[in-house]
């Protein structure tokens, strides 16, 4: 890199102007990658985030996938999941959308009616039972309804109390989830038929996911491990997918805007290159030298722009929903270092080609 | 170590038949002497320098520096390489010095391609460049240098490292006589100095006088070849 660090230090215009455009292109990548991972949990958290294994929906109609807004299970699939051996609980869940009003506000929440004493609930223990009539709200929940325990508030038209604020921000379909008793939950779900629920909670000990498939033909179930129970989310997955071909249409955009760079610039040293290689320069050597150059570039913009992404997205975390971790930070910034990459080493490999003749003749 | 051209030949295409650029041509140059090569455009002279650098494979025959043979119709374009890297210094026909580096980094960039440090050339970089009368603008890049200057730091950069053999492709051909004179001069005095069997290819004979042989090439063929001194 001999030759290509002094180019970078003698043409610091031109490498400042790509450098920012790739700063620019990693900055966006990033926000929108702790974007999309924010509105993923704040679309699925209650789900995913649910200490059970598997998630039992009814059997949707042929051609549909499972979802929480069609799913409707009965008793007896509960107790038939219960007898299955390998099944440690089989708990029924209900999942409703709907307004809550408080005092002095109303707001959109999504309820999940559990078992009395259910280990459902975030933070439950021996004394977590929700009482008849009492709901326990998430966090986030308690602050749009500006409410603390022992205020009462309306769901879906049934007057209840709040028996416990839990410090979870567990959120489902973008609402704040609240738990109350499946009994409440089933008069305002709407759901009159004693029994029924929305899916049945699943853990269980050395269950093969076979025997499972077999247990959902005889039941009448479909049953998606937990983590993948977010496709269940309505909003989720065209959410999700929009999401990320913006995200891959970005990393796409990079590594062209970084491939057309490094083809011009590899164009107009072209003269230098071949003094190089009259000098006895091997193609490994002009090689390094010209990735040695992009790698410093990308390596730069990336870095600055991922890190400057990722401080915005932390001072934004309270008003935009953002997940900053290594995931959402790391995996976009190595994915445009790849693609960047690749783009520079298409725009390079011209290198290869490079005649040490042609320095005889050139005239410069 | 001398330089040797042995009986080469080499044949370009030429639509649908062939040019003989250099027919059957021997020239040997011995170490620490200067031989300039003459005659007119298209005589062959830079095609038989190319061949010389092993920037073209001959057709037939081969080069040899010392007892090695060098080039041949088989060489691959890495041996080529490898030997110019090793053994040989070159001066082209203009500068063609890197518009990034400074002068003295012109010359460590030898030692870079070599895989030495280019440190390990500064002291032998900064004698060359005050051989060739530019002490005090080490750090100045091209574009800081006058045409001779630039063309005094190729031939600085021919040298350094010690190669075998100096190729010089038209080192005067952007001067006047006056500062070509000097070029061919200093050319011929540094690389006596280095030991370095030289091979200079000119159109001018009258910026010749310090070089030790003269060789006439035309129409591909080595016309005669006189000693000077």
């Amino acid at each position: 890199m001999f030759v290509s660090l002094r180019d970078l230090r003698h043409a610091r215009g031109r490498f400042a102007l790509v450098g920012t455009v790739v700063l620019l292109i990693a900055f966006l990548v990033t926000f929108l990658g702790t974007l999309t991972a924010g509105l993923a949990r704040e679309s699925t958290s209650a789900i995913t985030d649910l200490p059970a294994d598997y998630l039992a929906f009814s059997m949707p109609a042929p051609g549909d996938a499972p979802g929480f807004t069609a799913s409707s299970i009965d008793e007896a699939q509960v107790k038939q999941w219960s007898s299955v051996p390998g099944v440690e609980s089989a708990q029924p869940v209900g999942v409703t959308t709907t307004r809550a009003t408080s005092p002095t506000t109303t707001a959109a929440v999504t309820a999940f009616g559990v078992l009395p004493g259910s280990a459902l609930v975030p933070g439950a223990d021996d004394s977590g039972v929700i009482p008849s009539g009492g709901v326990v709200l998430s966090a986030p929940a308690a602050d749009a309804l500006a409410v603390g325990e022992g205020d009462p508030v309306t769901l879906g038209g049934e007057r209840l109390t709040v028996t416990r604020i839990v410090d979870a921000d567990d959120s489902f379909a973008h609402t704040p989830a609240v738990w109350v008793g499946l009994d409440d939950w089933r008069r305002l779900g709407g759901r009159s038929a004693p029994g029924t629920a929305t899916v049945i909670a699943l853990s269980v000990h050395g269950l093969s996911a076979e025997a499972i498939a077999d247990e959902d033909a005889t039941i009448g179930t479909t049953t998606l491990p937990t983590s993948e129970a977010r496709s269940a989310v309505s909003s989720f997955t065209a959410e999700n997918m929009s999401l990320s071909i913006m995200l891959a249409f970005l990393i796409g955009i990079s590594a062209l805007v970084v491939g057309a760079f490094f083809t011009v610039w590899t164009i107009s040293r072209s003269g230098d290159l071949a003094v190089l290689r009259a000098l006895g320069a091997s193609t490994a050597y002009l090689l390094r030298d010209s990735l040695g150059q992009a790698v410093v570039v990308l390596v730069a913009g990336i870095g600055v722009g991922s890190a400057l992404s990722a401080l915005a997205a932390t001072a934004l975390a309270g008003v935009v929903p953002v997940v900053v971790d290594a995931a959402t930070v790391l995996v976009p910034a190595l994915a445009l270092l790849a693609v960047g990459l690749l783009g520079a080493v298409a725009a390079v490999v011209r290198v290869g080609r490079v005649d040490a003749h042609a320095a005889l003749a050139a005239g410069r | 170590m001398d330089l040797h051209i042995d009986d080469v030949t080499l044949v370009y295409p030429d639509g649908e038949s062939t040019l003989t650029a250099v027919d059957a041509v021997s020239l040997e140059v011995p170490a620490g002497t200067a031989t300039a090569l003459l005659g007119p455009s298209g005589s062959g002279k830079s095609s038989l320098l190319a061949v010389a650098g092993g920037l073209t494979r001959p057709t037939s025959g081969v080069v040899r520096i010392g007892g090695d043979v060098v080039f041949t119709p088989t060489t691959t374009p890495r041996e080529a390489t490898r030997a110019r890297r090793d053994r040989i210094g070159l001066v082209f026909q203009q500068p063609q010095l890197i518009a990034s580096l400074t002068a003295l980094e012109q010359l460590e960039l030898r030692a870079h391609v070599r895989g030495r440090r280019p440190s390990s050339a500064r002291d032998h970089a900064r004698a060359l460049l005050d051989a060739v009368g530019l002490a005090g603008l080490e750090h100045r890049r091209p574009a800081q240098l006058s045409g001779g200057q630039r063309q005094r730091v190729a031939v600085a950069r021919a040298l350094v490292g010690r190669p075998d053999v100096l190729l010089v492709d038209e080192p005067t051909s952007a001067l006047d006589h006056e500062r070509g004179t000097q070029v061919i001069a200093l050319i011929t005095s540094l690389a006596a100095q280095e030991g370095a069997a030289t091979l200079i290819v000119s159109h001018d004979a009258s910026t010749l006088a310090s070089v030790d042989t003269q060789a006439v090439l035309r129409d591909g063929r080595l016309a005669t070849a006189d000693a000077l001194r």
